[in-house]
Formats: C-alpha cells, structure tokens, sequence
C-alpha cells in the first residue's frame, strides 16, 4: 500500500437546498476536479443531501493558524456594540 | 396512452426478464469491486453503480416474472445458466480497472438510448421503468467515459492497459444491436426498440471518448453471441454460483 501515490485530497461543499448557502461536509480524494465532483456526488448526495457542490482543492484553502486565535478573534469579544441588539429602539420607529 | 398491447404477453415478460438479466447481472460482477477498487471513493462510485442496476433488475424481473406468477427472487436464484438470457458483455470478468470501465462504458451506451427509447413504450410499465432509469445511465455513461479517457490519455503503462482492455471487451458489443424474432415481436409491437437501431446513437456517445483517450478502435472480427439465447461464457457459471448459492443453501432466507 504504501507505495501507491494517492489522489490530491479535494473539500466538499454541498447546497441543500435553494437560498441556502454551500456548507462544508467532508473532503475527499480524486485525481482532478472532475472526478472530485464525481466523487463527490457519490459520496456525499446519495441521500438527496444537496442540489449543487462545489469542491476545492485542499492545499488551495488558506486557514487561519490556531496559534493566532487569540489574536485574531479576541479582540471581538468584548464588543457587543457591534450586534444590532446592544440597541434600543427609541419609542415611536416603526417598522424596524 | 394506450393499455392494449398488441405484443403477447409471453414477449414482453421474455423481454423484461432480457433486460433484467443485462442488470442483474452487471450488477453482481460490479458487487465484487466492493472493498476492491483502487480507492474508497472509487469503491462507493462503483457499488452505487451496481444498486442502480440492480434496482433497474429488480423491477425488470418483477414485471416480467409476473407474467408466469414467478418472483423476482425465483428468476434470480432459482434458474438454471442455460435460462438467463443476458447479453455477453454483462458477464464478463472484471479483470482490471480499464477491463471495467471500458466493459461499462460499452454497456451503459448501450442502456441509455435503449432506455431513451423505452420511455415511449406501449407497455406502461416498461415505459415507468425506463423513464427512472435513464437518469440513472446518464451519470453511468459519464462516470465510465471520464475515466477511460483519464486512463487512455494517462501514463503509458495506463494507455496500453486501456487499449488492451478495449481490444478484449469490443467483440462484445456486437451482441448488444444483434436483432432476433423476439425483438422483431418487440419492435413492430411498439413496445421497445429494434437493437440495431440503437447502435448509431451508441456509436456516438462512445467513439468521442475513445477519441478524446486516444485509443484506436478496434477492428471487428470475432463476433461472440448467445447470450440472448442462453449461452453463456465459461466464468458465467462460477458468478451464478456466488450468486446463488445463499438462496439455494437457506431457500427464503432472509437478513
């Protein structure tokens, strides 16, 4: 087994319905994009899971590092101006 | 639409169980890729592949068995190698991965304008069948013609292995647009298509992709057939024994 090259690992996208967006289900391998939508589709729609996939090769997805967490999304926690609840709503606005 | 055939019935069961035999058993050869193929994903491609076509015969025998008052199950596990009337090509071993894909794409070009077609049957039922399944062939055709043409246009040692697998399964396709009196019958009754009829329209899904995979076509000669009439090759007899042997040992067992 080992000295059996294996298939580029492509991420799986997959829509389940209309007006919703792609969410990511898994990965896979496949030599090139078509088969990893083949691949894809047989893998991961076989339960009429979704209308459209989108697949991406693994190495080009560009992750943020877990070492930067505390910088990257800390900062955020401490500011709750930035939800619409943290206002009130003066009396009298209609329609909002 | 009408409900009055002017086919006998005795036919179209003969018909149905023809077709249904070209699944079945396409079906039990893709099964023993399971936990085979070269990768997990290919595995699942394939497998899916043989419950599709086992869905197709499934339905096929049931109609066509019902004619006789015979169950799916008897016309599967319970007829002798000499009654099952599928083509050939659907038999043939796996041998490799190109052996695999060239044997379906051949067939499953085959399916498609056959189904095509049977969707404007006269015979309803065969008509509801086909109108399910040529989805299901679409995708088929596709699967098989991207990886053959990954594989003839691939490394050196890939095409040479698809060209020698082409040059074996090709004989048999001829079988497939071989016309009898049971398909004369068929035909002139409106309720399926004459085979010859069909092989321009396979020629046309199949010869861009060995095109585009760069083999060569191969030149007819030998043209092996029988299947139609119950004759089969010599590993015919081992699948049918895998396949039927659970049946014949436990008979109505059942999980």
């Amino acid at each position: 087994m080992s000295e059996r090259s294996t298939s580029p690992l492509w991420e799986v996208f997959i829509r389940p319905a209309r007006g919703t967006s792609h969410v990511h289900v898994g990965s896979l391998h496949a030599a090139d994009a078509a088969l990893a939508l083949q691949n894809a589709r047989d893998l991961y729609t076989r339960r009429s899971e979704g209308l459209s996939i989108w697949v991406v090769p693994s190495d080009q997805v560009v992750a943020s590092s877990p070492d930067e967490k505390d910088a990257f999304f800390a900062p955020a926690g401490d500011k709750p101006y930035r939800h619409p609840t943290f206002y009130e709503i003066p009396d009298g606005v209609e329609h909002l | 639409m009408t409900t009055e055939l002017s086919a006998p019935t005795a036919d179209i069961a003969d018909y149905a169980i023809r077709l249904g035999d070209d699944a079945l058993i396409l079906a039990q050869r893709l099964s023993e890729w399971s936990a085979n193929s070269p990768e997990i994903e290919e595995d699942v491609a394939l497998l899916n592949i043989a419950l599709d076509l086992l869905g197709q015969a499934r339905s096929l025998l049931a109609y066509g068995g019902g004619f006789t008052e015979r169950s799916e199950d008897e016309l599967a596990y319970q007829r002798e190698e000499r009654s099952f009337t599928n083509v050939q090509l659907a038999e043939l071993e796996n041998g490799n991965f190109a052996d695999t894909m060239v044997r379906q794409l051949l067939f499953s070009a085959y399916q498609l304008p056959l189904y095509t077609a049977l969707q404007a049957s006269a015979d309803q039922q065969l008509a509801a069948v086909a109108a399910k399944a040529v989805k299901e062939v679409t995708y088929h055709v596709e699967h098989a013609a991207t990886w053959v043409v990954r594989l003839g246009d691939g490394t050196e040692l890939s095409h040479d292995r698809c060209q020698a697998a082409l040059e074996a399964v090709w004989p048999y396709h001829h079988e497939l647009f071989a016309d009898d009196e049971l398909a004369g019958r068929i035909a002139e009754a409106g309720v399926g298509p004459l085979p010859s009829s069909l092989r321009a329209r396979w020629q046309d899904l199949v010869l861009p992709v060995l095109g585009e995979a760069t083999l060569t076509v191969p030149v007819d000669g030998w043209r092996p057939s029988g299947g139609r009439a119950g004759l089969h090759t010599q590993p015919f007899g081992y699948l049918l024994a895998e396949l039927q042997h659970l049946h014949r040992s436990h008979p109505g067992a059942a999980w």
